[in-house]
């Protein structure tokens, strides 16, 4: 029989426990490509959208009938006729946009925090002065273009794959941890000469095995299914979700050192992850937080592991460009694993 | 009835341990405590290479806390261990490779095979036996490749003790290896530690069960309180008591009990106590005192209860502090 290493053992160890463990399997695997598929439906390009007009009726019939039918030749835009009752619940609801008050004069009802409201008038008002002899004071003309990885479903792709790296690592590690803490497995463990970081890089290593398997899942569907580019290179690309999963293995461990019960974890797991749910950039871009936040959110290492992973997969850049993002990640991951190691409870 | 510390084995067996060669393990003045608690309080052992030494008390006595102390898994508040010759503080790596120990509440991983498991414990190790000789040593053959979550308690246990011996082990530790097994499961885990101590290895092993200890051990210790209390064979410390035979009696409602002086009194009985409505006599000749009792009573209808067997370990124990091992 041959002797392994025990690092490897302990690897294969802990990368057999989570094979046989099919809802772990479930939450790595099928869940992120679910999401992205239920993003990407609900994202998908369907060039833009239809401004939802409200024409109110109010006054002489003929007025309501020549706005009504002006209106409806305008492409791009949707009109209902409504009474007033009716105008107020679906202004409400977003059922529509704007309502018009034929007039004179032509009054617009709107919500002006509603990008869309706000995109109705103009597109309306054009309209309606265009048929009443308006004419343009400057000559223009509109090129549209499609820029690569412009799409919603392509920058949402990274963000995912982020995501789902910070939560596989970090779930999986203190999951693991805290569960062998309670049947005091770890006690038995220091009760031979198994080295003591020997099980923290294990636990970090098998999360590498199990990477190659989410990224290619999720990639691979993103890339078949929603034509998702990946415009760096691909070894770039692997590397950084390599550095991050190392990362989040690290901080796994690090919230897991201490903690007694399966429930005490995942009360401090929620408190890390979730402000980088919001913070870091998953669904909607970080940069929607004030300027004085930045700085903070930058040092985030959800962020970090985000715009590495747009910097490559949406910007084609290669490891140079993502150089403070990497940075961040690796103070992160050597911090995390030395205070783990320092901190950890082994009872 | 009051706890009897002078008893014959007690203080002399502890002075006459012979000091020196052949110390597997020496602790001396061992003091823990939690807080108020003292668990272990000045306790001292000397076991010998070779031997089977049985650490005997209830749930409480500070043997858990006594035997991690020594497994290097707990630290003293003071005194001396010396484990193989080395110390915890300077020779912790090679102390962990010649050390084969399981715990009392460790659960290993479900979903890991035996086969798995013992291939993990033994990479821990420079040397050792197979995977195959491990499992054909707890008699695991036919379950190598069942999960560890569906062994049965008794598999559990031995797979436990199989994954103490990964290293060759020269000195064992074994913290109630038998608790919450069924009766045919201990014979098992019995007949496997009688083996392992026949290549002349040392076991050190705590229990409460007093017959897992007059079965297994060459020498136990009786703890209570975090004190030895008496040491020696469990054949010298069954002889302390001065008899072979044990009579428990109890007696129905509104009958009387006799006093303890009579019942002292009684031809053939060395010692006698009276707890919770309940005569235990320690007898020497039970053919003298069985008819001295009966006489005594006067009126056979009047027992409830009437037992005799062979003296145990138990009774040493009942005999040297007043309490039952099981509630106590």
């Amino acid at each position: 029989m041959t002797i392994r290493h025990p690092l490897f053992e302990l690897t294969y160890a802990r990368f057999r426990e989570f094979l046989r463990e099919p809802e772990a399997v479930f939450w790595v695997f099928a869940f992120p490509v679910l999401l992205s598929c239920a993003l990407g439906v609900a994202f998908r390009n369907q060039g833009p959208p239809d401004v939802l007009v409200g024409v109110l009726q109010q006054g002489p019939a003929p007025a309501v009938t020549e706005l009504q039918s002006t209106l409806s030749a305008v492409k791009g835009v949707r009109v209902k006729l409504v009474d007033r009752a009716a105008a107020d619940v679906a202004l409400r609801n977003g059922a529509i946009h704007l309502l018009v008050l034929p007039g004179p004069p032509v009054t617009y009802e709107l919500d002006a925090s509603r990008p869309e409201s706000r995109i109705g008038r103009f597109v309306v008002d054009d309209a309606l002065q265009t048929k009443a002899g308006r004419r343009a004071a400057v000559e223009v003309t509109d090129r549209l273009v499609t820029v690569p990885g412009s799409r919603y479903i392509d920058w949402v792709v990274p963000g995912l794959l982020g995501m789902n790296i910070m939560g596989t690592g970090m779930w999986s590690v203190a999951f693991s941890v805290v569960n062998a803490r309670m049947r005091k497995l770890l006690k038995r463990l220091m009760a031979t000469p198994m080295r003591r970081a020997d099980y923290l890089l294990a636990h970090m290593a098998s999360r590498l095995i199990f990477l190659v398997l989410e990224v290619a899942v999720l990639l691979g569907f993103a890339k078949l299914v929603f034509g998702v580019p990946v415009n760096g290179s691909y070894v770039t690309l692997f590397a950084l979700c390599l550095l991050g999963t190392l990362t989040f293995s690290g901080i796994g461990l690090l919230v897991s050192s201490r903690a007694q019960t399966i429930e005490g974890v995942s009360g401090l797991m929620n408190l890390v992850m979730v402000p980088m749910w919001v913070f870091s950039g998953i669904f909607f871009a970080s940069e929607n937080f004030p300027e004085a936040m930045q700085p903070v959110i930058n040092l985030l290492p959800l962020t970090a592991l985000n715009q590495s992973l747009r910097g490559v997969m949406i910007d084609g850049s290669g490891i140079a460009g993502v150089v403070t993002q990497i940075a961040v990640l690796g103070t992160w991951m050597l911090v995390s694993f030395v205070a783990a190691l320092k901190l950890f409870r082994w009872r | 009835m009051s706890a009897s510390p002078s008893s014959p084995t007690t203080a002399a067996a502890h002075g006459a341990t012979p000091a020196g060669a052949g110390a597997a393990l020496r602790c001396t003045g061992l003091v823990k405590r939690y807080g108020d608690v003292v668990a272990v309080n000045g306790l001292d052992l000397h076991v010998r290479t070779g031997e089977c030494f049985g650490l005997l008390g209830p749930n409480g006595a500070g043997k858990t806390t006594t035997i991690e102390i020594l497994e290097g898994l707990n630290s003293a508040d003071a005194g001396d261990v010396e484990v193989l010759g080395l110390r915890w503080s300077t020779d912790a790596a090679t102390l962990r490779q010649r050390l084969g120990i399981q715990l009392q509440e460790t659960q290993l991983n479900d979903k890991l095979s035996v086969a798995e498991t013992l291939r993990l414990f033994r990479s821990f190790y420079a040397q050792g036996p197979s995977v195959d000789e491990l499992l054909a040593r707890v008699g695991l053959e036919s379950k190598r490749d069942a999960w560890y979550g569906k062994l049965s308690g008794g598999q559990k246990q031995r797979l436990a003790i199989a994954c103490a011996l990964a290293g060759d082990p020269a000195l064992l530790f074994l913290d109630e290896p038998t608790t919450g097994l069924d009766p045919q499961s201990r014979r098992q885990l019995w007949d496997l530690l009688v083996d392992y101590k026949q290549q002349g290895r040392t076991i050190l092993i705590t229990t409460h069960y007093m017959d897992e200890a007059q079965v297994l051990c060459d020498r136990v210790a009786v703890v209570d309180h975090g004190k030895v209390i008496a040491l020696g064979t469990p054949a010298e410390l069954i002889a302390s008591l001065g008899a072979e035979h044990v009579v428990e009696f109890a007696l129905k409602e509104g009958r009387v009990m006799p006093a303890v002086e009579q019942l002292n009194g009684l031809p053939g009985v060395r010692r006698a106590s009276v707890t919770d409505g309940r005569g235990t006599l320690i007898v020497s000749h039970l053919h003298a005192a069985l008819p001295a009792l009966l006489a005594t009573v006067a009126d056979p209808d009047a027992f409830s209860l009437l037992t005799t067997h062979s003296a145990t370990l138990e009774d040493v124990f009942v005999s040297l502090t007043g309490r039952q091992l099981r509630d106590a």
